[in-house]
Parts: C-alpha cells; structure tokens; sequence
C-alpha cells in the first residue's frame, strides 16, 4: 500500500472532509473488519493493484424525478457510466442500492433496465428501494429485477471468492417505526449464511440504512440488528446501503456499514438545522455534481481487504 | 313536518363538509383534525416526494401521491382515525370524528 503514502489521511480527516462534502474520493480498506481510510483524491482516480477484484456501487438514480433539486436525472446516470466505462480497470460488477426509480412506474423501470445496459460490466445486481415498492408492492420491481427467478427481493450469489446478499427492506413500513426486514427474510439469512465460510468477505446490500442514523426521519432498520448478529461472527462483512443520498459510515466489529451518495439529488446531514425534513435538498447546479456520485470496491486477492472509493460525478 | 326538513338540510350540508390537510414538508398539517361524521377530508401533496395517507388499521389508504395529488376520504361514523404515511411513518395525523 506504500503506493497510496502521499495521499494518506487519517480517519479523522477524511471523516472531516466527508462531513463539510469536500467531494473527493476517499479510498477506503476494511483490514481485519476495520476500515481504514487510505487516501482521498481530488479526481477520484485510484491505482488499482493488478489481479484485483473489483465491483461499484450506484444508488438511488430515483428514474422519473424531474424536480428542482435535479431537473436532469437521466443525465447525471450517463455521466456516471461513462466515468465507470472510462476506468482503466473497469470493474467486474455494480450494485445497485435501491430507489431505481421515483415513483414504481412501469416505464420508469424499463428506461432504467435500458440504462443500466450503458454500463460495461458482466454484471449488475440491485435491491428495492421504498420508491420501487409504491403502490403494488414489489411487483413492477420483480417484473424487471428478479435476480433469482424466485419472485422475492432478497437473495445471495458468489463471485470472485466474495459473497454478496441482496435484501429487501423496503415492504413492512409500520406507523411511528422504522422499517424491518421481516421473519421470513431473516430465516432466510440464516439459512444462507448457514453455508457460507467464516473466512468468506461478505457483502450485504440494502437500500435503507442497516444501522439506526437517525430514527426521527426513520433512517434506520428496526429489527437490523438480528442480521447483524448473524454477521458478526464473519472476518469481513461489508454492508453498502442507499436511502439516504449522503456518505456515512459506522464500524461494528468485524462488521462495516456505508451509505453511498445518490445519482439524482442530495438529502440534508440527519436533524440537519435549518432543514427539519429529508426532502430533496437543492443546490446550485455548478454544485450537485459534488454531491452526488459512485462508489468503487476492490478486493484485494488473498488478503480479504476490502477499499471503498466514493467519486462523485464531477471531479477533475 | 318542520322538523323533518330541518334534519334533512342538517343532513346535507354534513354530507357536503370539506375539510382539507396539507402534506408539507414531511408532515401533516393540521396534524390534528376534528370534524362531524359525514365529512370528507382531501390531503394535497405539497412536497417534491411521494407520499401516502394510510389508516394505522389500514382500513383506508390512497396511492403514492406524488406532487398536488390529492387523496379524498370521507368518514361516515364517529371515532378516531390515527393515519400515517407508509413511506416515511414517522409522519402521522388523526381524524377525531364527532357527531354534534
């Protein structure tokens, strides 16, 4: 890693520059179930080691938004493939983390299928947001997402030694609660991970927060902290969500959490002063670039270290 | 005989009462409402994200509401209505309905 020195940071720092939306990248490693930030960048370009592993995250694109806070979502998605696609080493998939669309609408979905089909990756796997399930459930969701073929929004694949869960919390939204995972889905969690080496790197992706941010504008899940028990006894899970258009992050042990920046517009800090509700925050055009953005992933062969690297749209 | 047409324009303009709720920035205002049984009540959508208008018993709910869509439900008997938004259920409202 002696190659990064000149651009390490402390976690302090790079925390610091996260809280005030610098917008530069910030690498990260998950060595040993601790996150290190090694490096920030100003133009989000980030030496990959060759015979790396290494898959992006996207987020919250909420296709069919065409308000103030980012007239031009559809834009902001090209932007973002097109820098995923001009990676000198492009990576070997993308997650999506939920909220592909704004409002469930059938076309809404296909044009975001059509999108994701810009990106030049094998493959690409998402989750539910709550915007995906308005209405008629999941049912529009599935009709175009069903990764399984087994009609329900949670499920699990392996890929370059890592294991990757896909889960939905999205569907039991409860008056004054936050949302939960539900029984059926964490006896499927446990079923899964029943197969699964202790020394496998784990990746859960969610759409809402699997950690409570901030209960008040309900940024949380209630029963999380069941699956993250089950978690727990794994060398290096790594949990990516979306839901609240803003980068975080929280260690649990061996276990830990990110949100990512959205691809359409930002959402105020949690209990954000002056704010007092999570609606679409806007900003001046020349600025929503830094606010919204990917996230890339490398898997460090043999090693089991894990680096985040958030990039917004604009950069250098 | 009177009294019967009393009653009956008492009867209507109950069943003609409109009241109205705003949905702002992420909440219901009023928040609190009491009206007479018979009374409908329309909740517009004044923010940029959807929103719903869900009995907590879900005994009635609308569609996602996105921007000035409006929702209309009328209460035909008296009691308390406790409602919520199955988006983000940190917002909530109550109907009291009371007969005069």
């Amino acid at each position: 890693m002696s190659d990064h020195e000149p651009n390490v940071m402390n976690r302090r720092a790079a925390l610091g520059c996260l809280a005030a939306w610098s917008g530069a990248a910030v690498v990260w490693t998950v060595a040993g179930g601790v996150p290190r930030a090694l490096g920030a960048t100003s133009n989000g370009k980030i030496e990959v080691p060759k015979g790396t592993f290494t898959f992006a995250q996207i987020s919250d694109t909420h296709i069919g938004f065409h308000k103030e806070a980012n007239p031009d979502v559809v834009g902001s998605f090209h932007r973002a493939a097109a820098d995923l696609n001009g990676m000198q080493h492009k990576p070997a998939l993308v997650l999506h983390t939920g909220d592909l669309t704004h409002l469930s609408k059938p076309e809404e979905f296909g044009q975001l299928k059509e999108l994701l089909t810009e990106i030049k990756v094998d493959r690409i796997h998402t989750v539910p947001g709550e915007h995906d399930a308005l209405d008629d459930g999941l049912t529009g969701y599935l009709k175009n997402f069903d990764h399984d073929g087994k009609q329900r929004a949670w499920y699990s694949f392996d890929q370059n030694g890592v294991h990757f869960i896909g889960l939905s919390n999205v569907l039991n939204f409860k008056m004054g609660t936050m949302t939960s995972l539900g029984d059926e889905q964490l006896a499927w969690l446990k079923k899964d991970l029943a197969g699964v080496s202790k020394s496998t790197p784990i990746v859960v992706m969610a759409h809402i927060p699997m950690w409570t941010v901030y209960a008040q504008w309900g940024w949380g899940t209630a029963d999380a902290d069941q699956a993250i028990a089950m978690l727990k006894p794994y060398g290096s899970v790594t949990v990516l969500n979306g839901h609240i258009h803003q980068v975080l992050q929280k260690v649990e042990g061996n276990v830990a959490l990110h949100t990512a920046m959205s691809l359409a517009y930002p959402l105020p800090t949690p209990g954000q002063e002056g704010i007092g509700e999570p609606g679409p925050v806007k900003v001046p055009a020349d600025k929503l670039g830094k606010l919204i953005g990917t996230r890339e992933i490398t898997l460090v062969r043999g090693k089991h270290d894990l680096a985040l690297i958030d990039t917004p749209i604009d950069h250098a | 005989m009177k009294l019967l047409f009393a009653t009956a324009l008492l009867f209507t303009a109950a069943a003609h009462a409109e009241t109205t709720v705003a949905i702002e920035k992420f909440a219901f205002t009023p928040q609190e409402i009491t009206v007479a049984p018979g009374t409908k009540v329309v909740w517009t959508n004044k923010d940029e994200t959807p929103h719903t208008v869900t009995a907590k018993d879900k005994t009635f709910t609308s569609k996602a509401l996105d921007t000035d869509d409006k929702y209309e439900y009328t209460f035909a008997n008296a009691g308390d209505f406790s409602y919520f938004c199955t988006l983000h259920p940190f917002m909530t409202g109550i109907v009291h309905v009371r007969a005069k």
